[in-house]
């Protein structure tokens, strides 16, 4: 896929949606909507994205589209393309029509995993994208399931009882991946050729595909608005995010780091994790660091690297 | 609620074309705007990957410009051009 080739293409996110400057969830939907050209009908759980591209009576999507709560993107759009497949059963119907989900991570990982997991089970011919901002940041910074052990936010406070969020992030890729689907994947909008050949692997195949994708909140992570791309291309370089696919119960490495960057090059960039660097927390960034080493170790022996 | 009937309701919620979210201009947002150098540029097309807004303009495969209606300032543009011939001015 060549970029100039893509630039044909109308935009299926328009300009004009309300999302912050600077958000990562803009780019990843552009991105992620790029991977094929044929018809796609969108779904949106409750989140930023959600909110900030159909502000009643404008929409920023030039597709059909569907809004939906929380917790049932996953059913609707498994729904719609129950129908569709109905229709085309019934010969009323012969077009190439793709379906996709986005979810946030809190409608992700934790509101919408039911829904997900069971749209995932089914098989339906669909592919769900989470954009990963590792907190509710639409309803101002609340920590979800994928927010980073030690990590501020306004639920997971920093102060002389707690140094920020306590638990472990939840490694739903993984989770997915056990579903054993046809495809699952970890993407970053910081290496768009590998992400849009993930996208477009997942639109062309037959049956459910999971993408997850960070997407960098300079509201939430505490960064300037232009850093968005490069805290992305950090998480992949310190192994944080590291970029994966999945396919057929085969794990693949679709990037290795020339160098692993130490974790506290990503962690010291984001005013969530400020106070870490404060003496009396210094052990949770050494217990992070050793965190991603061990996954990261995990990681390679699945993928057939280790 | 004797003559209520469902299909007598009007459709709720429904926008009946796409896209209109371009007839409201973002741009007023911005507080600080890309200048983008036309000589300078060797068309990578980065920085239209890259824009969250979709506002790099882009005509037959090469950028043409940066759309201020929309742009919000974020500057990803700037900073993730390989060859900086984007600048943030101030305004």
């Amino acid at each position: 896929m060549k970029l100039k080739e893509l630039t044909t293409r109308k935009e299926r996110l328009t300009s004009g949606h309300r999302l912050c400057a600077g958000c990562g969830a803009g780019t990843v939907v552009r991105q992620i909507l790029m991977g094929t050209d044929k018809p796609v009908v969108v779904g949106c759980s409750t989140g930023c994205l959600e909110v900030s591209t159909t502000i009643y009576p404008s929409t920023a999507w030039n597709t059909p589209y569907i809004h939906t709560a929380f917790e049932n993107v996953a059913a609707t759009i498994s729904g719609v393309e129950a129908a569709y497949q109905s229709l085309k059963r019934q010969g009323k119907l012969d077009k190439e029509i793709k379906f996709v989900a986005f979810g946030g991570d809190g409608g992700t990982y934790d509101i919408g995993f039911q829904s997900l997991s069971g749209a995932m089970e089914r098989g339906h011919d669909m592919v769900y994208v989470c954009y990963d901002n590792e907190a509710y940041m639409n309803t101002g910074i609340q920590r979800s399931s994928s927010t980073p052990r030690g990590a501020w936010t306004t639920t997971s406070a920093v102060g002389k009882a707690e140094p920020g969020k306590k638990q472990n992030r939840k490694n739903l890729t993984a989770c997915i991946a056990a579903h054993d689907i046809p495809y699952v994947a970890q993407a970053s909008p910081s290496s768009w050729k590998d992400l849009l050949k993930k996208s477009k692997k997942a639109f062309d195949l037959k049956g459910a595909a999971f993408l997850n994708v960070i997407a960098p909140c300079p509201r939430g992570w505490r960064h300037a608005s232009d850093a968005t791309l490069e805290m992305a291309r950090l998480a992949v370089e310190t192994c944080f995010w590291p970029l994966y696919e999945v396919e057929d119960g085969e794990w693949k490495l679709t990037y290795k780091p020339r160098e692993k960057k130490p974790l506290a090059e990503w962690l010291k960039l984001q005013g969530r994790f400020k106070h870490l660097f404060k003496p009396e927390n210094e052990h949770i960034v050494k217990e992070l660091q050793e965190k991603v080493d061990r996954d990261w170790g995990k990681l390679l022996k699945l993928c057939g690297e280790g | 609620m004797k003559d209520w009937r469902a299909d007598k309701l009007l459709p709720g919620g429904i926008i009946p074309k796409g896209g209109t979210a371009r007839e409201y201009k973002t741009g007023g947002w911005r507080s600080s705007t890309p200048k983008w150098d036309e000589e300078k540029c060797k068309q990578c097309l980065i920085c239209w990957i890259s824009c969250p807004e979709g506002a790099v303009l882009v005509k037959d495969g090469k950028v043409r410009g940066i759309d201020m209606d929309y742009c919000k300032g974020c500057g990803i543009c700037a900073k993730e051009c390989p060859f900086n011939v984007i600048e943030m001015a101030e305004g």
